[in-house]
């Protein structure tokens, strides 16, 4: 079955100046949009990427980035919205272009789809309730 | 034109015969059986919003220690509380930042603590800092105090905001090159998106948009508990064009609103940090509308689509002061996430809680129908249109 996922890879200094990704598109059924990246002071890459394509082939090269010392996270179990913090004002669906935030409109509530984010981190600044946790590039997967 | 007075609702009230109706509930009621055919069904109507409002902030009065002080600089968690009123007693504005903010230093700034945030850990139940310093006088000779208090421990804590529910507001866009950051959120580039706060057809003064009911005296829901309306607001302006349903089509009318902060609840009490523009408070507020007549009904009928607000480029226009609105636009367009201005179509993004709106609607209606709440008559009513529209058969 085909499916899309939107990935967080951390490359540790280690691992950072390695052909990985030249080996991931060579060697399985992929394809992959870039939507982040970014190189930390700390010198550790970061890169977010929309992976696609069959369900075996996306299992199987995320593996195999994991076996080449890749820290790989779904972002979908990364973003949090805090629901006891959000008052469904709707300031962050201004900022959100993959509709990851996004008002319904017969109830007016503010749904999250965290199968769309790609932690762009625009919504954190917008939220005046300070509810959207660990969706920037930088501090995911940092200690969620 | 048939009436009825508050004394007759509030009889009705304590009889348990009153029929209450959220704003919402009423938009098919007049449109089912007219102006004149509501007003006999229905009783009370209840308004709902729930949104940032600044000119906010509370009166504290943090009671005397021994030896007595009279407080010349109050802080209450960094955040500094204005204190030239009286001895112990001092004012904590909602927009005010915590010391040693870095602001816009690094822009945009977060501002992730202020007034607004100190309310809403008062209302928590929360213990705050307190430090007072003085420069002592024969009759109040203490010079520093610091105390650890929660609300409870305050003499006295009244809520009193001198502007809340401003309508009608602007819709927000930015014709400019830039991201901007403002209390209208964050508007992108060359027109990409709208903002707009509001809850529309459940907004008090929407709903009774020239003052017939709303004035010094009326009761209301505020942050949870009750509070009263005790005066029109800063900027109450009631000569702002109005359209052909009597709504005016930009900044218009204004409430002061007191209650006692003892009493209410931080679901309808938020600090709110406005990225780039600074700290403010979410304040949940609710006004219940005696159906008087006919045309208190028809008023109290008003939907989206008959709403219309301007556009106001935030971009250059509105923070030079210059410039004219861009057009207008109505409610029920916004509410859809999308809108056209000036040929483009752009997404539209809500800043002001519909959900929570609603939800203080249906409270006071409960309270109303379940005898607990009186509606207060206007004892003074405030300025508004010199002409008003007619009202359909
Ligand atoms: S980080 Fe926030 S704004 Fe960016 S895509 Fe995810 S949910 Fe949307
Ligand atoms: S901006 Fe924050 S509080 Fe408002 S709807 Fe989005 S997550 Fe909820």
């Amino acid at each position: 079955m085909a499916t899309s996922k939107n990935v967080l890879l951390i490359f540790h200094q280690e691992v950072m100046y390695k052909p990985i990704i030249h080996n991931l598109v060579r060697n399985f059924d992929l394809i992959f949009n870039i939507l982040e990246a970014k190189i930390l002071p700390r010198r550790e890459g970061r890169l977010i990427l929309e992976l696609s394509g069959d369900e075996e082939a996306v299992r199987k090269g995320i593996e195999f980035l994991e076996a080449e010392g890749v820290t790989v996270k779904t972002i979908a179990d990364q973003s949090r919205r805090d629901d006891e913090l959000c008052v469904h004002c709707g300031a962050c669906t201004a900022v959100c272009r993959p509709d990851a935030l996004s008002v319904n409109p017969e109830t007016l509530e503010v749904e999250f789809f965290p199968d769309r984010c790609v932690a762009c981190g625009l919504c954190e600044t917008a939220c005046p309730m300070k509810a959207l946790k660990g969706v920037n590039i930088e501090r995911l997967g940092d200690a969620v | 034109m048939s009436t009825k007075s508050v004394e007759e609702i509030n009889s009705r009230i304590r009889e348990g015969k009153c029929v209450v109706v959220t704003a919402e509930e009423m938009i098919d009621i007049v449109a089912a059986e007219g102006p004149k055919g509501a007003a006999k069904k229905v009783d009370v109507v209840t308004t709902g919003t729930f949104g940032t409002m600044c000119s906010s902030g509370a009166f504290l009065n943090f009671g005397h220690a021994s030896p007595k002080m009279k407080a010349s600089k109050v802080f209450i968690n960094e955040v500094e509380a204005y204190a030239g009123i009286a001895a112990v007693d001092c004012y904590l504005g909602a927009t005010q930042v915590r010391e040693g903010d870095p602001l816009n230093a690094v822009h945009p700034g977060a501002f992730s603590y202020g007034g607004g945030h100190v309310i809403e850990d008062l209302v928590a139940g929360k213990e705050v800092t307190l430090t007072a310093t003085s420069y002592g006088t024969d009759c109040y000779p203490a010079r520093r105090l610091t105390k650890t208090m929660t609300l409870a421990d305050m003499r006295d804590a009244i809520l009193h905001n001198p502007r809340n529910d401003y309508r009608n507001y602007n819709c927000a866009v930015n014709l400019s090159d830039r991201t901007i950051y403002t209390y209208m959120g964050i508007l992108r580039p060359r027109m990409n998106n709208a903002t707009f706060s509001t809850s529309g057809q459940l907004s008090p003064l929407l709903n009774d948009p020239y003052y017939r009911t709303i004035g010094v005296g009326t009761r209301i829901f505020l942050g949870g508990g009750t509070g009263v309306v005790t005066w029109a607001g800063t900027q109450h302006a009631p000569l702002t064009p109005r359209n052909e349903r009597g709504i005016p089509t930009g900044g218009a009318g204004t409430l002061t609103v007191t209650g006692d902060l003892k009493q209410m609840n931080k679901r309808y009490l938020r600090g709110a940090s406005l990225a780039g523009y600074g700290t403010s408070l979410m304040v949940g507020i609710g006004v219940p509308i005696p159906v008087l007549d006919e045309e208190v009904a028809y008023h109290a009928g008003v939907s989206n689509r008959e709403i219309q607000c301007p556009v106001v480029d935030y971009g250059n226009d509105y923070p030079q002061g210059t410039g004219e609105p861009l057009g207008l636009v109505n409610y029920e367009d916004l509410f859809s996430g999308s809108v056209e201005i000036r040929g483009k179509r752009i997404p539209t993004s809500p800043l002001a809680s519909v959900v929570r709106a609603r939800e203080i609607a249906n409270i006071l209606k409960n309270w109303i129908s379940e005898g607990g709440f009186n509606l207060g008559a206007a004892q003074e009513l405030f300025p508004t249109a010199p002409e008003r529209v007619k009202v359909p058969e």
